[in-house]
């Protein structure tokens, strides 16, 4: 009657949930948390897991280990909730190991994000707004978004072209500055520093700072690390390209 | 004046929840988030509260915020904290160290740069406290659940 469990099949989904989440921007302590309850739910021996940002060991008492490397992480928070909500029906019964298996791996190749102009759009409005937000005068508003609009749609477009996400930043934060700079000159702009400062925000680590904290409280003391490191290198990044700028003027 | 302020950071809270790639039916919340993330910053701020201490009552704000909508939409904290917290990040205190010490003013930048650190602390433990509390208040209505069904 009992159906055997195959817990190798078992572990890929566990791994395949992890991998996911930890790509795509989710807490090291939710990813490991994932993992258990889906091995809880399918299978009936205790599970281990190592998770830290760059790859991931789980294990099944019993049925050996099995490891997953995470060569590259970006901030997708929809494929976060979608996985977390594959992991709710997995508990409750509703996805057998198979059906599982067949919604993660298409959620890991699907395109979830937001049409790039959009994503630009968001940036410019969000910049605009962050000008006003810091104190800035309305008449410096659209300058404001177009600096961020093209900061950002650089920082994408230097990412498509080198996978090096630092130097993408440098670019990025160094387009900002240089495009603010001409406005201040052309006397388009009374102030540098707001609109620098507003046009900025987009690149701003905000995700991995939160995480890395929440990771360090959490004891998971290696991601927590880990992440406040790139976190640090990406504000290092926007630092230095504004500083080229600042240099100049 | 409040009134941009309210609508700004709504907006600009909500636009990065699109950056973030957040699912559609959260964007709005995100930006609600934000939004009371920042006036509670903004009016501290502007009644002479230290910016570390707004900083701290804001981030505790938002995270308990967030917590409460996490659970009532079964949707992960993090979408809700993250658009909460980017209007705090101390970008305009980085970006002044930055500029100080590009002009070769090293006391000045390191005062700066020390209060940038001070405001990141202030907002990590302000998220970590209202996470804390949480844990607590959901560990005393157990207890309190388990002690008056161990009663009958």
């Amino acid at each position: 009657m009992e159906k055997k469990i195959n817990h190798n099949e078992v572990m890929e989904v566990c791994l395949l949930a992890g991998k996911i989440m930890m790509q795509s921007g989710a807490e090291t302590y939710r990813v490991e948390d994932t993992m258990r309850r889906i091995a809880d739910a399918l299978g009936n021996h205790p599970s281990h897991s190592y998770v830290t940002p760059t790859g991931i060991v789980f294990s099944i008492d019993g049925a050996g280990t099995k490891i997953i490397g995470i060569p590259a992480r970006s901030t997708d928070l929809k494929k976060v909730t979608i996985v977390n909500s594959i992991s709710r029906k997995i508990s409750s019964g509703d996805l057998s190991v198979e059906e599982a298996y067949h919604a993660l791996k298409q959620v890991e190749t699907a395109n979830l994000a937001y049409p790039v102009p959009v994503q630009i759009a968001a940036a410019a409005l969000s910049s605009g707004c962050f000008l006003i937000m810091f104190l800035g005068g309305w008449h410096d508003f659209i300058p404001a978004c177009i600096a961020g609009g093209l900061g950002f749609s650089g920082l994408i477009y230097f990412h498509r072209l080198v996978e090096l996400k630092f130097f993408a930043e440098i670019l990025a934060s160094l387009i900002i500055g240089l495009v603010s700079f001409l406005f201040v000159i052309t006397g388009i702009v009374h102030q540098l520093d707001k609109i620098i400062i507003a046009s900025v925000m987009p690149l701003v680590p905000g995700l991995l700072i939160t995480n890395a904290v929440r990771d360090l409280m959490a004891g998971h003391l290696v991601s927590g690390l880990a992440k406040g490191a790139e976190a640090f290198l990406t504000a290092f990044a926007i630092g230095a390209g504004v500083a080229v700028v600042l240099a100049l003027y | 004046m409040i009134v941009e302020q309210i609508i700004t950071s709504f907006i600009a809270s909500g636009a990065f929840g699109i950056i973030f790639n957040m699912p559609q039916k959260s964007l709005v919340k995100c930006g609600l988030v934000g939004m009371i993330g920042w006036m509670v910053y903004y009016l501290l701020f502007n009644h002479h509260v230290n910016n570390v201490m707004a900083s701290f009552a804001a981030a505790f704000l938002v995270a308990a915020i967030s917590q409460v909508f996490a659970r009532r939409y079964k949707t992960p904290m993090i979408v809700f904290s993250v658009a909460g917290i980017i209007p705090l990040v101390p970008g305009g205190t980085a970006y002044d160290a930055m500029r100080h010490i590009v002009e070769n003013q090293y006391n000045t930048a390191i005062q700066l740069a020390t209060r940038a650190f001070m405001i990141s602390g202030a907002i990590a433990v302000g998220l970590v406290f209202s996470e804390v509390l949480n844990q607590l208040i959901i560990k005393f209505k157990q207890s309190k659940r388990s002690k008056s069904a161990g009663r009958q």
